[in-house]
């Protein structure tokens, strides 16, 4: 029981008082920066963020949009700093992301029409599988000793969009009267649609995404399999002659992450789109990855921080209309962020780091 | 003994060096939680070697690397040749003529021995050449007994030559104080009578020598002077030809510690707990692979493996812990074929290990000790299918276990990077003893630990052979393994060189067998 709330405490420390200060710092330098470069395009930075904030924080429809950019944003955080843990770098997010997407709409519009409740547990299972093979590639070549997986999940980004160009362009490319236009596939079913809740755009991705990270801290920090996981991060060498498996360690995981940045990919086009587009993602794996980066792997900061980005995001899209700032300025900002972090190693705590710094392609 | 021949002639040195060429005053360092250095005084003369003697975490090395300014001191003054310095760093410390070889050598592999000297000379002309260069190498070379090829590539030397490469750096730098750290530490017996017959003649010329050792043999073997360090204080100077073991152990550890004398090679061995038959492996990176090994271990017996290290030592420890494949061979545990077993399956059957390098190789350096125990057999300690673990039950084992080895207690919430490398070695030792295994593979599992760390370690382990355990012993101490193994094994190149009964062992002839060199066959 003690060491239940000494693990709570120092959660709870770890997750606050130290990060919160960190985080506010890092954004803080990145806003100002950021500012600069706005005033530099000639528009007036303090309309810019006090439209963003009033926008994003002050309005029922602009809130509810910040948590639908968040979702996909929270998972494939989870889904990098999970096989962190083990010392694994994922920088294939984005990959995964697409493939789950592509391999749900697969089922949705090949499947018969099924009931509600059995199609879109069927949808999420094939997101997760989706982007869970597309990892679980990368973990089988590492574990093998081949190949440094955050080459492969990096590479692999590039060819995951394709696949998606080729199936939307090709095969699966919409044949009605007016959209035929876009590179798109046909709508899907409604029975094939994730469920919105309270009128919104906000879609069961935001309680799979809570999900993920609960799950993620428990299996972490209470199971077995997570004192393996953290022992395969902390030293590989000791966790191969206590017995562990690695090899198989590094390709289940691998295949858990990319099936969570599936999942996300799998909400996007059912919950929001209804159909599979080229290039729907803006990048959001590469986010995930910063997130997870900033957060040092906790999953209250990438709660904290997946929200604080997604509000960023939602405020690009406002800007883009209010003020003529073109959406891809706020990559600017992003990379100001990275800028920041990577600078000053002490900003990235914890697991991620550790991480990154044992990356090399050690077996 | 031996030895005590050896300094009584040694000791006749050049007495006329009544001043010395550096001295220490007053140095004091402390680290976060240690005092390293406690007002320690110290005097270096011209012409002598002064050994400085202590437990791991004495203060020795800090001392040396305090006048090399590597370290800089809280408190206190060094002078050299009577003058007041400050010693910045290293590369003051070479301005004023000191020099030091580290226990990890700082050559560069892929260049030549000329190449990695003239990084040294202080005033090397822009066009090097490599016959100058070499010229003076040979000079040294003959001058001191440091003959090595200035053009060999130091990734090809062995590593005795290696250290010659390092004592030439600093000559040709100047140096006239050489500190060796610990430098016996990977040599063979008859390197190390070489490297003492080195220190003999940079004496003749006036050089002022250092050396640092936790080895008492080694010490009376070749030290003029002593110098015993204690938690950090001087405990005592000696000369060296009065010195005799027990004054220095008095010294080192505020009275005697006597280490007791295991019983070897008693009992009719029991029966074979692992066998291996004609196993090749390949060589992994840079190691060698093994070829043709025969081994058997039985219940109630310690099998000690001796041979100059990379000569396929932690290759044999893997294998049977398997870690790596048999390319060819068979490997037999308990009655039964487990050529092909995973590590886990092996570990499972009652097979536990100590590594060379306990942080690096068997524990998690910033977990705890409770959480490092419960990595050690995590299917006991689960509970709920695996979706919890019984911390409790991992810390009463914990507690049992280093209560039956008679250890002190630790702290179990404590990341283990924070321990000494004896009381990780102990919390290593615990958890593997714990599980009471049938096998032991023990892998230099003294090195680099304090003499009472080490007699704990050894004690715990041959006491799991009086129980019935089986014990393979890798060890670079060969005194260790002449005192401990019921059968000794001579490794080289891969391969199984000699065997050797208790009363058939001879440190000469082992060592020849170890490093291929003439004498073999004595």
């Amino acid at each position: 029981m003690h060491r239940a709330w000494g693990g709570i405490a120092q959660f709870v420390k770890r997750g606050w008082t130290v990060a919160a200060a960190r985080y506010a710092g890092i954004l803080g330098g990145a806003l100002i920066a950021y500012a600069a470069v706005l005033l530099l395009a000639g528009k007036d930075p303090i309309r810019a963020y006090a439209d963003t904030f009033s926008f994003a924080l002050g309005t029922r429809y602009g809130f509810s949009e910040v948590l639908v950019r968040m979702i996909p944003l929270l998972l494939t955080a989870v889904a990098v700093a999970l096989p962190s843990r083990l010392g694994l770098i994922n920088v294939g997010g984005e990959g995964q992301l697409y493939m789950g997407a592509w391999l749900a709409t697969w089922g949705a519009i090949t499947l018969p029409s099924l009931p509600k409740a059995v199609f879109i547990p069927i949808l999420i299972v094939m997101g997760f599988v989706g982007g869970g093979g597309w990892a679980a590639f990368a973990g089988f070549l590492r574990a093998r000793g081949w190949v440094n997986e955050t080459i492969t999940t990096l590479l692999m980004n590039y060819v995951a969009p394709l696949l998606v160009g080729y199936s939307v362009y090709g095969m699966w490319r919409s044949r009605e009267v007016g959209s035929a236009a876009f590179p798109q596939t046909v709508a899907f079913p409604d029975a094939a649609r994730l469920p919105r809740f309270f009128g919104t755009r906000v879609h069961l991705g935001l309680l799979l995404g809570m999900v993920a990270l609960l799950g993620l801290w428990f299996v972490m920090e209470r199971t077995k399999w997570g004192l393996k996981m953290r022992a395969i991060g902390g030293n590989p060498e000791a966790s191969r002659r206590l017995g562990i498996r690695l090899g198989l360690y590094i390709v289940v995981v691998m295949f858990i992450a990319g099936g969570i940045a599936g999942v996300a990919g799998m909400a996007e086009v059912t919950a929001l789109h209804g159909r599979l587009r080229a290039g729907f993602s803006p990048g959001y794996g590469f986010m995930g990855f910063l997130i997870s980066w900033l957060a040092g792997g906790s999953p209250l900061g990438i709660l904290m921080m997946s929200f604080v980005l997604a509000i960023v995001f939602s405020g690009g899209t406002l800007l883009q209309i209010t003020q003529g700032v073109p959406f891809s300025a706020i990559n600017v900002l992003m990379a100001i962020i990275l800028f920041v972090v990577l600078a000053n190693p002490r900003f990235s705590s914890g697991a991620l780091r550790r991480g990154f710094q044992r990356g090399g392609g050690r077996r | 003994m031996r030895s005590r021949n050896d300094s009584t002639i040694l000791a006749d040195r050049n007495s006329g060096a009544a001043t010395p060429i550096a001295s220490l005053r007053g140095i004091s360092k402390r680290f976060p939680n240690v005092v390293a250095n406690d007002a320690v005084d110290l005097d270096l003369f011209p012409g002598e070697v002064h050994a400085l003697l202590g437990e791991n975490g004495a203060g020795k090395s800090t001392l040396m690397k305090i006048l090399y300014g590597f370290y800089s001191c809280d408190r206190g003054s060094i002078s050299v040749d009577g003058e007041e310095r400050r010693i910045s760093s290293p590369l003051d410390a070479r301005m004023l003529g000191i020099g030091m070889v580290f226990q990890v050598f700082t050559l560069i592999p892929a260049m030549t021995v000329a190449e990695n000297i003239a990084l040294y000379v202080p005033d090397l002309s822009v066009r090097f050449t490599a016959r100058s260069v070499g010229k003076v190498i040979d000079e040294l070379g003959d001058r001191y007994g440091l003959r090595v090829d200035p053009r060999a590539a130091v990734r090809d030397l062995p590593v005795g030559d290696q250290q010659k490469v390092e004592v030439l750096k600093l000559l040709v730098g100047r140096a006239r104080i050489l500190i060796f750290d610990e430098a016996t530490r990977v040599l063979a017996p008859h390197e190390i009578e070489g490297l003492f017959e080195i220190f003999e003649m940079l004496k003749r010329d006036g050089y002022a020598v250092v050396f640092i050792t936790h080895k008492m043999r080694e010490v009376l073997a070749c030290a003029d002077r002593i110098t015993v360090m204690k938690q950090g204080r001087v405990s005592g100077t000696i000369e060296g030809r009065q010195a005799t073991e027990s004054a220095l152990v008095a010294r080192m550890f505020g009275g005697s510690v006597p280490d007791p004398v295991f019983r070897q090679g008693g009992d009719a061995p029991g029966d074979p707990i692992l066998e291996l038959r004609g196993v090749r492996t390949h060589p992994i990176g840079m190691g060698v692979g093994l070829r043709d090994v025969d081994l058997v271990i039985r219940a109630g017996e310690i099998v000690g493996v001796a041979g100059v290290s990379g000569n396929g030592q932690r290759e044999l420890g893997d294998l049977i812990l398997g870690l790596i494949p048999c390319a060819r061979g068979k490997r037999w545990i308990l009655d039964a074929d487990a050529t092909t077993w995973s590590a886990g399956k092996i570990r499972a059957s009652g097979v536990g290990f100590v590594p060379d390098d306990p942080l690096g190789m068997a524990v998690v350096p910033w977990m705890t000790l409770a959480q490092n125990a419960a990595l050690g057999d995590v299917e006991t300690y689960a509970r709920h299918g695996g979706l919890s673990i019984d911390w409790d039950h991992v810390q009463r084992d914990i507690a049992a276990s280093f209560d039956e080895l008679s250890f002190e207690a630790l702290d179990a919430y404590v990341p283990v990077r924070a321990f000494s490398g004896g009381q990780l070695q102990r919390a290593v030792l615990s958890r593997e003893l714990g599980r009471r295994p049938r096998l032991f593979v023990a892998s230099y599992p003294t090195r680099g630990l304090d003499v009472r760390s080490a007699m704990a370690a050894r004690r715990v382990l041959v006491d799991l052979r009086e129980r019935g355990g089986g014990v393979l012993w890798i060890s670079e101490d060969l005194d260790e393994l002449c005192r401990v193994s019921d059968r000794l094994l001579v490794l080289r190149d891969g391969r199984i060189v000699g065997e050797f009964l208790p009363n058939e062992m001879d440190r000469q002839r082992i060592g020849h067998l170890m490093t291929d060199s003439g004498g073999a066959d004595a």
